[in-house]
């Protein structure tokens, strides 16, 4: 292979004959769970093989007809692993170590598209060359992810080579910490950790103090169920988070910062530690920050699986030893923090953001979004949805956009498009509400959603399908804040306890009229009687559920009827006669013979004998089974 | 302020402990990530170990329970050779988590309360989130992750193990 050849593709051609011509393997935690590695590893065999002259570093001006490089998530897990043929924009989905010949022959040496490794719209059936193609990355817009999926995360150079540390670097040398905060302020940039404080308003209560030693904290506990943001920007583009903490320390005056990472992260936790080092290396940390004279250092510390910690006041404990516990407020963390000191905790989205608004100014960050809510902002997007990931759109998207459009639609269990099968949105993870399909118009932003009983929280979008009963959907993240409750708050450690068994009571059929209005009234003097976020919003899923599906709720405890038929307690299988083919399928799979009837004529369940498995349902190819 | 116990790492059994202790400098406020360290080492927190520690860092033994058994990533329990982490964020619950859960804890003869198998092979957990929510349900085995799961598929896997180790 010459390099002529591959010269040809390369618009930019001019620079010494090579090209940037690049491969980029995804690595974030979900490609990885799918083999990238192992393609990794088969690519630079193969290339090599091919006699293509390869480099995985990064060079700013390019020294090779080839650059391999790996990325951090694209956020586009489940068709993983993803590689991207550069500079054509050839996305490839579940890239196996098999198909990674028939890469390199065809598309690296041939310039052949491999039509059966694209990404097919499952709503058209087009088969889609790139991300410009994809309706999932077409209608977003990506800002704090637009590096993630290109650049290599454990690279400082390639960051710094697309303008990283300049506003760091800015922020230090030539900008006072009054002007920082004024800017951050004048982008009204909220943080995007859950409760939409405004963070210029947070460092001006901090950068006022009179303290020799202030603390900047990045929040990077991520413990919503359902949510993987932070992981993914940590995971694709580490310095842009550090960066900000470094703005941040500049903005209030703080020389020490640390990073607050989950342990069920260790993808994210290993690319962090990499930054810091690599940014100690350049001088960026350490004795003399970028040659200003002052110190500034920085941390990375890993919580130990407490979701209660993503409190602010919690983590501060959690960092100082000792056990994670929230405590009353005020005094606040930036007057009070971390060893009493003045602390700042900011989220990883919210100083990825930082970054962009000292570089290109406040103004331009206001453009997008709306008026209260300016910016961008990441949601996990998950459930039952074609197109499950992570999306970044303006504050003011709506919510059929996010879902219908970047999400392609609700599946059914078995993951085909149900056009008319959107039952609901759980938005904020355990602390958010529900909303249904009379939100669907709705445009995502903090003070909307907080008006119909919901909130942005850190951005977990789960969506759910018609089979979806939502009584146990409040039952599951009922039990979640019920274990996770520190345990400080009577109201919310015994409150949450009782709301989980009265929803379990519903559940197996046990409950009266009177269990529904003593949940709600607890549901509320939970909300009143605990100190921290946690307890706060703890029965913000009952409210919510109660709100809009009240008639579930009634089914399940005056009629003994779940819905959907998925709480087993209540469910009474039968099979209707007129789409029995009598196939005898479900009789022989039932495991406790309660199945029978004649061959070629409708079958009949003994409830008598029954056990509400289920697997008569899962077998049938009519759909003749109700009820269960 | 009080003079620190003196300490040796003489003792056989707690010099790992000791090198632990002695890297995070002996502060009480290190004391997430020593015990952290400490279970990374002898894969949970033995009840004397913690006692050590408490001395070392003079501290009050039931402040260091305290904190080891506030934090769901601490174990006081041994635990088995191969550990199996089963996902229940949202959208893996969603995405019939439970039955996959069930289906391996049927197969090991384990329940929600009893987590380890006698043999110490294996032990069960649930997990809130691991991020991986593209890939849902998903089910860890010894840190290695696997997506889109299925009772049969999580029961082949634990199969696939029991049979290595068997040979």
């Amino acid at each position: 292979m010459s390099a002529n050849v591959l010269n040809i593709m390369d618009p930019a051609a001019g620079n010494g004959g090579k090209t940037h011509r690049r491969v980029v393997v995804c690595a974030g935690t979900g490609c990885m769970a799918n083999g990238s590695t192992e393609v990794i590893a088969a690519f630079e065999q193969q290339i090599k093989a091919a006699g293509i002259d390869v480099t995985t570093e990064f060079k700013p001006e390019p020294t090779h007809d080839l650059r391999l490089n790996k990325s951090g998530c694209q956020g586009f897990c489940q068709m993983g692993p993803l590689v991207t043929i550069l500079p054509e924009e050839i996305l490839y989905t579940k890239v196996k170590v098999a198909d990674v010949a028939e890469i390199v022959t065809q598309t690296l040496m041939n310039h052949q598209v491999v039509d059966r490794l694209l990404y097919v719209d499952p709503g058209t059936k087009k088969h889609c060359k790139g991300t410009h193609d994809i309706p999932f990355y077409q209608r977003q817009q990506r800002y704090v992810l637009s590096e993630c999926g290109t650049i290599d995360p454990e690279d400082i150079h390639e960051y710094m080579h697309h303008g990283g540390y300049v506003a760091a670097k800015k922020a230090i040398l030539h900008l006072t910490p009054e002007q920082i905060v004024q800017e951050i302020t004048k982008s009204g940039l909220r943080g995007r950790g859950g409760g939409g404080f405004p963070t210029g308003r947070k460092w001006e209560a901090a950068r006022i103090q009179k303290s020799a030693k202030k603390y900047v904290i990045c929040n990077a506990d991520e413990g919503d169920p359902g949510a993987f943001m932070n992981r993914s920007v940590m995971e694709g583009n580490p310095h842009s988070v550090l960066e900000g903490l470094m703005i941040a320390a500049r903005a209030i005056g703080a020389d020490e910062t640390l990073i607050y990472v989950r342990t069920e992260y260790p993808l994210a936790v290993a690319r962090m530690r990499r930054a810091v080092e690599d940014a100690r290396k350049m001088g960026f940390l350490g004795s003399n920050s970028f040659g200003s004279g002052h110190p500034l250092n920085c941390e990375v510390m890993e919580g130990a699986g407490a979701f209660v910690c993503g409190e602010e006041t919690a983590m501060i404990a959690s960092i100082e030893g000792q056990r994670g516990m929230p405590r009353p407020k005020p005094p606040f963390p930036a007057q009070s923090g971390l060893w009493g000191k003045p602390t700042i905790i900011n989220n990883v989205e919210t100083l990825a953001h930082v970054v962009r608004i000292i570089n290109q100014g406040a103004d331009t960050f206001r453009k997008l979004g709306s008026t209260a809510s300016p910016g961008t902002k990441t949601f996990a997007l998950t459930g039952h949805v074609a197109n499950t990931g992570l999306v970044e759109v303006p504050f003011g998207t709506t919510l059929r956009d996010v879902v219908i459009n970047i999400g392609g639609g609700i599946t059914d269990r078995h993951g085909k498009v149900k056009p008319n099968g959107f039952k609901a949105v759980q938005i904020g993870g355990p602390s958010g509400g529900c909303l249904t399909a009379a939100h669907l118009d709705l445009p995502l932003d903090y003070d909307s959603l907080r008006s119909v009983g919901a909130m942005v929280g850190s951005g977990g979008l789960v969506a759910m399908n018609e089979k979806t009963c939502m009584v146990a959907i409040a039952r599951f993240f009922m039990d979640f804040t019920q274990r996770e409750s520190c345990g400080k708050c009577v109201l919310c450690r015994e409150g949450t306890r009782q709301l989980l068994s009265m929803l379990d009571d519903i559940i197996a059929g046990r409950a009266t009229g009177e269990t529904l209005v003593l949940m709600e009234k607890l549901a509320l003097a939970v909300q009143k009687g605990s100190l921290c976020g946690l307890g706060k919003t703890a029965p913000n899923p009952v409210l919510s559920t109660l709100r809009y599906f009240r008639h579930e709720y009634d089914e399940h405890v005056f009629h003994k009827h779940c819905p959907t038929g998925q709480c087993k307690a209540l469910a009474k299988p039968s099979i209707d006669a007129a789409k029995c083919k009598g196939c005898g399928a479900c009789a022989r799979k039932c495991p406790v013979g309660a199945i029978s009837g004649e061959r070629k004529k409708p079958h009949a369940i003994d409830p008598s004998k029954c056990i509400v498995c289920g697997s008569c349902a899962d077998t049938c190819k009519f759909d003749a089974v109700v009820g269960v | 302020m009080r003079q620190l116990p003196k300490i040796d790492g003489n003792g056989r059994k707690f010099v790992k402990v000791f090198t632990i202790l002695e890297k995070h400098g002996r502060k009480s406020s290190r004391l997430v990530p020593i015990l952290q360290a400490v279970q990374e080492e002898y894969r949970y927190l033995p009840e004397e170990v913690l006692t050590y520690v408490a001395t070392a860092l003079d501290v009050s033994p039931a402040r260091v329970f305290g904190v080891a058994t506030f934090y769901s990533h601490f174990a006081i329990t041994p635990k088995g050779k191969h550990i199996i982490r089963f996902c229940d964020g949202t959208a893996c619950h969603v995405k019939d988590s439970v039955p996959i859960l069930e289906a391996v804890r049927k197969q090991l003869k384990l329940d929600g309360k009893k987590n380890t198998t006698d043999d110490m092979l294996f032990t069960v957990e649930t997990v809130a989130c691991l991020g991986a929510c593209g890939l849902a349900p998903v089910m860890v085995v010894d840190e290695q992750v696997h997506g889109q799961m299925t009772p049969a598929a999580g029961v082949k896997l634990v199969e696939e193990i029991i049979a290595k180790e068997q040979s």
